[in-house]
């Protein structure tokens, strides 16, 4: 303890002073004298004394992903990614639910990459967690869901951006904390549009991933009316740091453009291409300008404090799959204090309730799409060493909320929840 | 009386008011505001509304009150981990307290002692006796503490937690949580209506304003707000006050550039007034003629004539101007 008062003190200073002030420094000097290890620090009363009421059980489920041929030391993946992120949620979850005496737990599972993540998953439903958050490829996602299809579980999607997820692939025992890549590329789509910047040159790796986030550059080009002029598959093979300053120059020869857009989201070569294409041209996408739901240099509308509240636990800076891990402990913390019911229906109603919104330090409240369960928030664009804008841009406009112009709106939404 | 030729008519009309208003002689109040980009706080003559002074605190200074006899300015310096105390009339740092981590807002007991201070960083509101920078108590609350409130007999300090989106009732004889309110997002500011009988919260993501019977600690209303052509998203309630004879309150609309004008007494808005960029906090001249609006993101002060509700002047100040307090 880094003080002590005694009651008396205390009691003297809060509620008598009224009648005292100005306060007579003796009273002061005696006051402190008195003995006082013995008393009882004049805090709260601490939340372990108090038995919850309910208890929320929350599980993770992190596969890990297909490690890169080769990472930059500035990329090495922490091994706590994610998982810290949904630690700190359960703390910021016991700061606000002990008031209401709810009570959070977090259980903790990583599967590795060639494992199988549902025996992981049955095993934590069968221990009582009625919320699960994943971070699996999107075929074992959609095994998951399937497997408890009807039953009261809520799974939350915390790493799969597939857009297939939200859209004919949707689940109504999903949510999904991840953007999308349909987000993603939609904010980066009207950031370059307000710039003028329409005409793009598109580089796709050779991972299924990166075919898919392509698909959703061009679907965002033709939204907000931008041309690709051009589009090449990376072809120098997995590793070309040793020969990027030879290759990559002949490889950008496509003519005129405004900007590259590379699609590579295990970073093979997209940290390469700059300052090496041929024309002295700005890269966005999967490197460069990059749309993320977080960035450690994020730091407007409360946003520090979270950093910092991240950086005190876990002395590292805080990265995208840690925000969303955190998210997703946080929807059901922030859900829970208006259920003050664990029972996963209950919650999943209030997640889907009007009046819901989660905090996600952008200005604007977060909450979920009814039709797609996706949570709609603003997007940051960020390089390596700053934040550069946050989407949805100013100017795109929409009739209920600007956050729907990034992802499926509902009309485009071919997701039909069962 | 004749009019000042230099002076345009507007500004003639307000020193005229403050003039016929026998102010005491040379007691010309001001208006202290904190720069939170420029580590500063700017001093405007409320006369002559003027910057007369320009003084540098501690690393990015947020809230700020006054000494219930107005001779003292307090600053919270958050950036510094430590609260800040002016003389109002040398301008000179007197002392500084303790403040516990990144002190963002903070209130002081209505007798001017002990001063209840939010560690948005820290989950804990810190109690700390002004006369010897003793450490109280540290009262855990929710998670990033901002707004602070005080009952005008002082028997309840009120805390608002941005996270956690509750209004935490202390009870300031033994400080401890009575009662926790569940609020919607972001609730940034506390205030008791002068009277005590009412409590206002601000919820700026939530975009509403809580107004709570402190007899049950329960919502009586929540006062929401619509202006044509400003979508929902950019309404976000910040400061609150409202007049001592308990008529009118003004709640700062943050990136809606606007304070809106509510009747105390129906909880009705009535009219919003076009401020500058990102209206922050709210301060009274003492005689409530006026009222200052900090205006973050065009760096300069709205005065707000209260009774004709009409924005008068702006005074540039610093960057980023945060909070504000006027003294006599």
């Amino acid at each position: 303890m880094r003080w002590m008062a005694s009651a008396a003190v205390a009691a003297l200073i809060a509620a008598g002073i009224a009648m005292l002030a100005p306060l007579p420094a003796r009273a002061q000097e005696t006051g402190p004298a008195t003995p006082s290890v013995a008393s009882p620090p004049l805090t709260a009363k601490p939340a372990a004394a108090i038995a919850p009421a309910q208890t929320f059980h929350i599980g993770v489920v992190r596969q890990l992903p297909e490690p890169p041929p080769w990472i930059a030391p500035l990329q090495m993946p922490p091994d706590d990614l994610g998982i810290a992120g949904a630690e700190l949620g359960i703390r910021d979850n016991l700061t606000s639910g002990r008031f209401l005496k709810l009570d959070y737990k977090l259980s903790t599972e990583i599967v590795p990459t060639d494992g199988d993540p549902l025996p992981v998953v049955q095993k934590l439903v069968e221990a009582g967690n009625g919320f699960i958050l994943l971070d699996v490829p999107a075929d074992q996602l959609l095994k998951i869901a399937d497997a408890y299809k009807g039953q009261d579980v809520v799974f939350i999607n915390v790493g799969a951006t597939d857009d297939r997820l939200r859209q004919q692939d949707c689940r109504a025992n999903v949510f999904h904390i991840a953007p999308s890549r349909a987000m993603l590329t939609d904010a980066l789509a009207q950031f370059l549009v307000t710039k003028r910047w329409r005409n793009w040159f598109l580089m796709v790796g050779r991972t299924d991933g990166d075919k898919l986030y392509a698909e959703a550059v061009r679907r965002s080009a033709k939204k907000f009316g931008a041309k690709i002029v051009a589009e090449k598959e990376w072809d120098y093979g997995p590793d070309a740091r040793a020969t990027a300053q030879s290759e990559v120059p002949r490889g950008t020869q496509v003519g005129e453009y405004d900007l590259l857009i590379v699609a590579d989201e295990l970073g093979e070569f997209g940290d390469i291409l700059p300052y090496n294409t041929w024309l002295s041209r700005p890269i966005a996408g999967t490197q460069g300008l990059m749309p993320l739901s977080w960035h450690p240099t994020m730091e407007n509308w409360g946003a520090s404090q979270l950093q910092s509240r991240f950086f005190k636990q876990s002395k590292r800076l805080m990265l995208p799959l840690d925000f969303q891990m955190w998210q997703g402990v946080f929807a059901v913390g922030s859900a829970s204090l208006k259920t003050r019911d664990s029972a996963p229906a209950k919650v999943k109603a209030q997640l889907l309730s009007p009046d819901y919104d989660l905090p996600v330090f952008k200005g604007v409240a977060a909450s979920f799409r009814d039709w797609d369960h996706q949570l709609r928030q603003p997007i940051l664009l960020t390089h390596a060493t700053n934040t550069v804008t946050l989407s949805p841009q100013a100017g795109f406009l929409h009739q209920t909320s600007p956050l729907d112009t990034l992802g499926f709106d509902r009309p485009e939404s071919a997701c039909k929840l069962q | 009386m004749k009019r000042p030729i230099m002076l345009s008519t507007g500004i003639a009309a307000l020193a005229g008011l403050l003039m016929v208003d026998a102010l005491p002689a040379q007691a010309s109040p001001r208006a202290f505001v904190t720069n939170e980009r420029d580590h500063t706080m700017s001093v405007v003559d409320m006369n002559t509304l003027k910057v007369i002074d320009t003084i540098k605190t501690g690393r990015r200074p947020r809230g700020i009150i006054a000494s219930p006899d107005g001779k003292l300015i307090y600053v919270c310096a958050s950036d510094d981990n430590r609260v800040e105390v002016y003389d109002a009339a040398t301008l000179k740092l007197v002392k500084t307290l303790r403040s516990g981590p990144d002190p963002e807002l903070f209130v002081l007991h209505p007798s001017g002692n002990p001063l209840y201070i939010a560690n948005e960083d820290d989950n804990m509101v810190t109690v700390v006796n002004v006369e010897n920078n003793d450490l109280v108590a540290e009262i855990p609350v929710g998670v990033e503490p901002e707004g602070m409130g005080i009952s005008p007999d002082g028997k309840y300090m009120v805390n608002t937690s941005e996270t956690t989106n509750m209004a935490h009732v202390v009870d300031t004889s033994n400080n401890e949580i009575i009662e926790n309110i569940l609020v919607d997002s972001r609730p940034r500011i506390a205030q008791f209506t002068e009277d005590g009988k009412q409590l206002w919260v601000s919820s700026e993501v939530g975009g509403t304003v809580a107004v709570i019977d402190p007899a049950t600690w329960k919502i009586i209303k929540k006062i929401s707000f619509k202006i044509p052509g400003v979508t929902d998203d950019a309404i976000q309630p910040v400061g609150v006050r409202v007049t001592k004879d308990g008529s009118k309150a003004f709640i700062a609309l943050g990136p809606a550039n606007r304070v809106a004008v509510v009747n105390a007494k129906t909880l009705e808005v009535e009219k919003y007034l076009l401020v500058g960029q990102r209206v922050w906090q709210l301060g009274f001249t003492p005689d409530e003629k006026f009222l200052l609006s900090t205006n973050g993101n065009s760096n300069d002060i709205s005065v707000i004539d209260v009774a004709n509700e009409k924005v008068t002047k702006s005074v540039t100040v610093g960057r980023l101007p945060w909070g504000v307090v006027v003294v006599p």
